[in-house]
């Protein structure tokens, strides 16, 4: 009953795959390190979800913390996770800014008509060329901007509120003062 | 309450599932007739609680409880029938679902038929049956449960992806699945084998049908998949090589491999190991295949988000099925010996080419769909792998594989090639070859290197493939159901080739900014657009456009593209017009609105391309020809049987 080598390559070669499938599963989603953490965030100006004639843009927040959150109604985690973006707007700790990701703008009003608005104002963002300058690759994906215009805190997938008071509470300004 | 009653049942299949491998595998080993019957009965009860739950689903669909998260994301109030009950498998959830009620209607055939096994090796079939459907269950369960309540339920669902409101692609899940999971059987059946240690004919005649029913369904699941492409996606391309394809493509090579290696086995009781390793990968590329798609592991670096949760859950589950059955293989497998000679022009010989060739192709695949994901696990950049390359490592192999297949089915087993037989070869591949250098000159007026090879092959695999029934009747043998399906097969294999090598050979695809009354000449025929008007569907608006195609001042078809919007929103979708014949296809899509009137419009003359999908119904044909052969239920009760007598003491 002696393992033949031979007889073993198929196995060993799965071990291989399997390794760096869990290197993939770990490296890639939420965790991983913005090359933004550190930097300024990256400006823009488009159009209001709601109105196609007003402009939202990343100045509007300037010289307070603010959040962005990318999403879409193609996205379900995105859906996983809206509950508790509503839950942290109703705190009114930090305002919320949604940059609206390769969506439509029916679809995506009607969302939040059905599920609650957490955010002050919705970017809409239909080509993903936004999202391309913040590095997004997936959503739903969070970002934390302070009052100096860095980003300093980035998530990955759908926000909790296990997250929201370990990693993004802390770096809020003492005392609250959002607004 | 009826989504609850759902979610219920799914956990009490879930706790069957358990109790049909505990019993199964308990009763085999201990011997005990009352255990391995009651794991019978879970089978039974296994297959009805998960109906249950899948009824549960689509009855929550078709009454539009948008208070279910699942059916509020993927349907809509106005979503027809036909496509609410299609939603149950349209998005992740309901297809786990869909791919369990299959496992448990394949593991109740399983029972059901193998009443003359050996009771402990049927018993720990079942077993290891029961250990798939417990992951698939846990899975569901834990991570990706569809019975999931939405409080406050919303108003109006999220609808359907319009690009799967389609009736190609509401029957394309379910065919594929069978294909799927039908590998299950063969791979349960060899890690019986490897767990119990001996292998013999019997074991390989008992997995051959089944192999051959998931295969068949897996050709036309793919075959469908692609002619959806074809019409759907308005590119008019039938073959793209992404990682949703390949997914499906890979175990279908596999499978490939697996029913020739399992004919030597069952014939000549050679290529063991080989023949479970393959039984084994089947499965496995199927597992991998739909999770790779399905978690998002592989397109999270285009568009949806990945959870990372169901990424853990889906690697360990693999990590047990597939390093699970690769341990025991490189335990066991060392112990079966084959150790007969034969001729290098055997019948053995070709078709340990044919393994040789379709899984070097399979590797290259496997290598190509998964390279940028290593990449992008070891940093070292994102990179995508295209069609180029898949054509490369595709074709090669099969270049030689074609040549060979023509002379392979006339070779006998261990003697190899007659003389008689030769000769007769010889002429039919020379008439092949000047036969290919006839149509390409005659039809298309051009006589090019790859064509020709092309041609001569595809024209020698369907020549040849007719030889067989010839020569069998001439010489007044019989003309079993198997060797039907190998010409049937063999044959559809020749007449693809044929549709692919003419389609892609002369294929015309060209973009236009036409005007009403604009017309353009492509491939010989007169496109005109002539004409627009708006129309209406059940739950979509949309323009359709009228463009005239004509000949030489001959009127031949009026294609009707369209471009619809689906009130539930989201993109556009392309319609194409396509009017159907045998020696070519002339395809219009109608693009975007360029204002003033004009359209941009996508025009195609598509040769020979209905060859590549009724090739594919021939290959699945001749798959259900060989599956239906008799001897598979005659003269396995009888040997079975006699083995079983022989192991007892």
């Amino acid at each position: 009953m002696k393992l033949s080598l031979r007889f073993l390559v198929p196995a060993i070669l799965f071990a291989a795959l399997a390794a760096v499938l869990a290197i993939g599963l770990r490296h890639d989603p939420n965790r991983l390190p913005s090359a933004l953490i550190g930097k300024p965030a990256p400006s823009f100006s488009l159009e209001s979800l709601g109105d196609p004639a007003w402009k939202v843009g990343s100045s509007d927040l300037a010289g307070q913390t603010w959040v962005l959150n990318v999403w879409g109604t193609w996205c379900p985690p995105c859906r996983e996770e809206h509950p508790t973006l509503v839950a942290i707007a109703s705190e009114n700790r930090v305002p919320m800014m949604g940059l609206n990701w390769r969506d439509d703008r029916t679809l995506a009003m009607r969302w939040l008509a059905q599920l609650g608005n957490p955010y002050v104002s919705v970017a809409y963002d239909p080509e993903g060329r936004t999202a391309i300058d913040w590095g997004v690759t997936g959503a739903p994906e969070t970002f934390l901007i302070d009052a100096n215009g860095i980003v300093v805190r980035k998530y990955v997938g759908p926000m909790t509120m296990d997250i929201w008071q370990k990693e993004f509470v802390p770096l809020l300004p003492a005392g609250g003062a959002g607004r | 309450m009826i989504p609850e009653l759902g979610h219920f049942a799914l956990i009490l299949a879930l706790l069957l599932s358990t109790a049909q491998a505990f019993f199964s595998f308990g009763g085999a080993a201990r011997g005990t007739e009352p255990w391995m019957a009651a794991g019978r009965t879970a089978v039974v009860g296994q297959f009805v609680f998960i109906a249950l739950a899948f009824g549960a689903l689509a009855w929550s669909f078709v009454e539009r409880d948008f208070s279910v998260l699942y059916v509020a994301s993927n349907s809509h109030s106005e979503l027809p029938l036909f496509y609410r009950i299609a939603a149950v498998w349209g998005a992740h959830e309901g297809s786990l679902l869909l791919w369990s009620l299959i496992l448990a209607g394949w593991t109740l055939a399983v029972t059901a038929a193998s009443s003359s096994l050996d009771a402990p090796f049927r018993s720990r079939v079942l077993g290891f049956l029961g250990l798939i459907s417990i992951g698939f269950q846990l899975f569901m369960l834990g991570t990706s449960n569809p019975f999931t309540r939405l409080m406050p339920a919303a108003a109006e669902g999220l609808d359907l992806n319009p690009l799967l409101q389609d009736f190609a692609l509401a029957v394309h899940p379910p065919i594929l699945y069978l294909g799927y999971v039908g590998f299950s059987v063969a791979f349960a059946f060899a890690c019986a084998t490897l767990f119990e240690g001996r292998l013999d004919a019997a074991w390989a005649r008992w997995t051959r049908p089944w192999t051959l029913v998931a295969w068949l369904f897996l050709t036309i699941g793919i075959a469908l998949g692609s002619w959806w492409a074809y019409y759907e996606l308005g590119w008019g391309g039938w073959w793209f090589w992404d990682a949703v394809e390949n997914a499906s493509f890979m175990p279908w090579l596999a499978g490939t491999a697996l029913i020739h290696s399992l004919a030597v086995t069952e014939k000549r009781g050679l290529f063991k190991s080989w023949t479970l390793l393959l039984a084994i990968s089947a499965f496995s590329l199927s597992l991998l295949g739909t999770f790779l798609v399905r978690s998002g592991v592989l397109i999270s670096v285009h568009a949806f988000a990945t959870d990372p949760e169901r990424g853990i859950f889906i690697l360990a589950f693999l990590t047990v099925v597939v390093g699970g059955s690769l341990l025991m293989y490189a335990w066991r497998a060392p112990r079966l010996k084959s150790s007969a000679g034969f001729e290098v022009t055997s019948r053995e010989s070709f078709m340990l080419f044919n393994n040789a060739l379709v899984v070097t192709a399979l590797s290259l695949i496997l290598l190509g769909t998964l390279y940028p994901l290593f990449m992008d696990a070891l940093e070292l950049g994102k990179v995508s792998v295209g069609p180029p390359y898949f054509n490369l490592v595709f074709l090669v192999p099969m270049l030689p594989l074609l040549a060979l297949l023509g002379v392979g089915m006339h070779a006998a087993w261990k003697r190899g090639l007659l003389a008689a037989m030769r000769t007769r070869l010889y002429a039919v591949a020379g008439a092949s070859v000047a036969a290919s250098a006839i149509i390409g000159a005659a039809a298309y007026g051009e006589v090019r290197p790859m064509t020709t090879i092309g041609f001569a092959l595809a024209i020698w695999v369907m020549l040849s493939s007719l030889l067989v029934p010839l020569v069998r009747l001439r010489s007044r043998q019989r003309l079993p159901a198997a060797v039907l399906g190998m010409v049937f097969a063999h044959f559809g294999v020749g007449l693809a080739t044929l549709g692919i090598t003419g389609v892609e050979s002369f294929k015309v695809e060209k973009d236009f900014a036409l005007g009403i009354g604009d017309g353009v000449t492509i491939a010989g025929y007169d496109f005109k657009y002539a004409a627009l008007r708006d129309v209406r569907g059940p739950n979509y608006n949309g323009v359709e456009a009228d463009v005239v195609v004509s000949r030489r001042g001959e009127p031949v078809a009026v294609l009707k593209p369209q471009k619809r919007h689906y009130n539930s929103g989201g993109n556009p979708l392309s319609e194409a017009g396509i009017e159907v014949g045998a020696a070519r296809d002339l395809f219009a899509a109608l693009g975007d609105d360029l204002g003033q009137g004009r359209w941009s419009f996508r025009l195609q003359y598509k040769p020979l391309i209905r060859f590549v999908w009724l090739g594919a119904i021939l290959v699945a044909l001749g798959g259900l020809f060989a599956a239906l052969d008799h001897r598979y239920r005659r003269r396995v009760t009888a040997e079975v049987r006699d083995a079983a007598a022989a192991a007892l003491p």
